[in-house]
């Protein structure tokens, strides 16, 4: 069986694509350099604003302050800035709405009145819950008001001989565990994720122009009377793909190496392993999904009329192979033998104990390589049969 | 020389071709006529191999085309209709890929499609990009590149289509070359004055099946007129005169 045909086919599109600036920009720019730039940008984003957060001091206006001055005492000396203004009810919550202020807390002219009777005294927070970065602050707030509430009941009960311990029956203690390796796992989560994308984008317009487009120009027709078999043809076709998807690959672990690098991930607890060998290593886990990869765009480019049906369901059918990894996400899965069976998962799970410098199982990188590539010539062998059918011209 | 027995195809419920024969011989060149839809692209399709007849079979220079496809798609090149070429591959690299498919060398390929566009004046566009090509550019680089292995046999598919004078006028000297050099030369068309100029036989297709088939000058004797525009309508009322 002569290969002269996939070779000229696979040289043909491999050229004429290279000349294609929408095939060039998804398997070059978009996947490549936006994804690796964007999530290095989030994560420090949430470093920064995490650190901010937890040390600045609050700013809250406070209206009537004059009313109570030792609840003021007690918050500027504990880490709120005070900022005094006169302030009715209709004023503070414009002030609010329009984010003049972002947090008033009005203080009523009888709660001095009502705290000597040893009534309930109200205070009046006013703020914004749909502002998700100001609700930390509110809470601080709100904590810090009822703390010195407490603090006032306990000097009356002891003014009443009674201990005051004896009102605490409970005391709760918050510890967080989610950070730092909780938020790890989100990160990397989504790295992964984004290389297995990036790599399908690389192929998704060439398999489109290369079937579909092709019968839409009118030239798969000639194509098809040329002395090459029809399945050789479909071959030379997935092969330029999976070229562009390689590319595709390297560029962006490339660029996802380089991109977090400048990203202070040890502050989110990740000693995130990203050197060069990692790379190769990343690399090395995806390389055998390109097959399967570039051979499922084709089959459903070639089960398809024009190429806006192809974009179409491409678009929708790209995220389909992804699915089993949001679901590991959801459900924390870790690796086994049985999820390496599994294509994009056994990657997704491989690349994960990579970047997180753990030991890979010889056996797990055996399966994973084995079973994808073997699907992927099971897919391959369709793509050829689907070229074999008179309907493929539409 | 190519050659139609019997051939049937339908899509579905569609009976597109429903018997075919006639053949067509090296040296001359056939036109294929009929209206819109009577089956003329079904058939060029079976014979240049892309359609699979129902029944029936096609064969070219004697080789069958159910039996052996890649052995007579060695020795036809075909236009097809709309003439789809790589808008993104010059026109040389069009017929260069069309040698590389066919198994030309690398120097073998470069030659014939210097030759090619020498012969179709192509200079002024040959190492432009396909992209901005006009209908008629688009059209020599199609027929460049069908010509492009010496194929015994050419098959065209409403090859005028979209054409001005100047092209159409170019289209016929070339045919006409390709006749004189022994080709067996087989196109399709709704035209009448094209088949009237350039055809040394015509076959005659409506609702697929042949009505006629004969040189141009039996084809008029048959329906006693002179005109082949004339004779074409009197062959289509004779077709469906069962009180339509």
């Amino acid at each position: 069986m002569s290969l002269r045909g996939i070779w000229a086919v696979f040289r043909k599109e491999f050229r004429e694509n290279l000349r294609d600036k929408r095939t060039l920009l998804s398997a070059l720019v978009f996947g490549p350099v936006i994804s690796p730039i964007l999530v290095a940008a989030l994560v420090q984003f949430s470093i920064s604003h995490a650190e901010t957060q937890s040390d600045e001091n609050i700013v809250v206006a406070v209206t009537h302050s004059e009313n109570a001055p030792n609840l003021i005492d007690y918050l500027s000396a504990r880490g709120v800035d005070i900022e005094k203004v006169d302030l009715d009810e209709a004023g503070a919550r414009n002030a609010v709405a329009n984010q003049t202020h972002k947090i008033v807390l009005e203080v009523p002219a009888d709660f001095g009145t009502r705290l000597q009777e040893g009534q309930p005294a109200p205070v009046i927070l006013y703020s914004d819950s749909s502002r998700g970065f100001e609700r930390r602050g509110v809470g601080r707030v709100r904590a810090l008001v009822s703390n010195y509430g407490i603090e006032i009941a306990q000097l009356r009960f002891l003014a009443r001989g009674i201990d005051p311990i004896s009102v605490l029956p409970i005391s709760v203690q918050e510890i967080d565990v989610s950070t730092p390796t909780g938020r790890s796992v989100l990160v990397l989560n989504m790295m992964t994720y984004l290389v297995l994308l990036s790599m399908m984008f690389g192929g998704l317009y060439l398999a489109i122009d290369a079937t579909a487009g092709e019968r839409e120009r009118g030239s798969l027709e000639v194509l098809l009377t040329s002395p090459v078999p029809r399945e050789h043809l479909a071959y030379g076709k997935i092969c330029a793909a999976a070229v562009y998807m390689l590319i595709s690959l390297v560029l962006t672990v490339t660029m996802f190496a380089i991109a977090m690098s400048f990203v202070g991930l040890e502050q989110l607890g990740i000693t995130a392993n990203l050197g060069p060998a990692a790379a190769l290593q990343l690399i090395g886990c995806c390389a055998p999904l390109i097959l399967f990869g570039a051979a499922y765009l084709t089959i459903i480019s070639a089960l398809t009329k024009t190429t806006r049906e192809a974009h179409t369901y491409l678009q929708l059918m790209i995220t389909i192979p992804t699915m089993p990894l949001i679901f590991a996400g959801i459900l924390g899965l870790q690796s086994n033998l049985g999820l390496m069976f599994v294509p994009f998962l056994g990657q997704h799970l491989l690349m994960t104990t990579v970047v997180r410098a753990e030991e890979i199982l010889p056996l797990h990188i055996l399966v994973s390589v084995g079973s994808t590539l073997a699907l992927g010539a099971v897919l391959t062998y369709i793509a050829g049969r689907l070229y074999r059918r008179e309907a493929l011209l539409g | 020389m190519l050659e139609a027995r019997g051939l049937v195809k339908s899509f579905g419920k569609i009976a597109a071709v429903r018997d075919v024969s006639f053949s067509a011989r090296d040296g001359q060149i056939t036109g294929l006529l009929g209206p819109n839809g009577a089956g003329k692209s079904t058939t060029l399709r079976m014979l240049y191999t892309v359609l699979a007849p129902d029944a029936g079979d096609a064969f070219i220079d004697g080789r069958s085309v159910a039996a052996d496809p890649l052995a007579a798609r060695r020795s036809i090149g075909v236009l097809s209709h709309g003439a789809g070429v790589y808008s993104n591959l010059t026109a040389r690299e069009n017929i260069a890929y069309f040698g590389e498919l066919h198994g030309m060398s690398r120097a073998e390929r470069a030659a014939r499609a210097a030759e090619l566009i020498d012969m179709l004046e192509m200079q002024p566009f040959a190492d432009r990009l396909a992209k901005g090509f006009s209908q008629g550019q688009k059209l020599k680089t199609a027929l460049a590149r069908a010509l492009v292995h010496r194929p015994r046999n050419v098959l065209l598919d409403e090859p005028t289509n979209g054409l001005d004078v100047m092209a159409v006028r170019n289209l016929r000297k070339l045919l006409g070359q390709l006749r004189d050099a022994g080709h067996c030369v087989l196109f399709s068309s709704h035209v009448m004055q094209e088949v009237d100029h350039l055809c040394d036989e015509v076959v005659v297709i409506n609702g697929g099946q042949v009505v006629a088939a004969g040189a141009l000058a039996d084809i008029r004797a048959m329906s006693a007129n002179s005109k082949l525009e004339d004779a074409f309508v009197s062959l289509m009322h004779g077709e469906s005169g069962d009180g339509k």
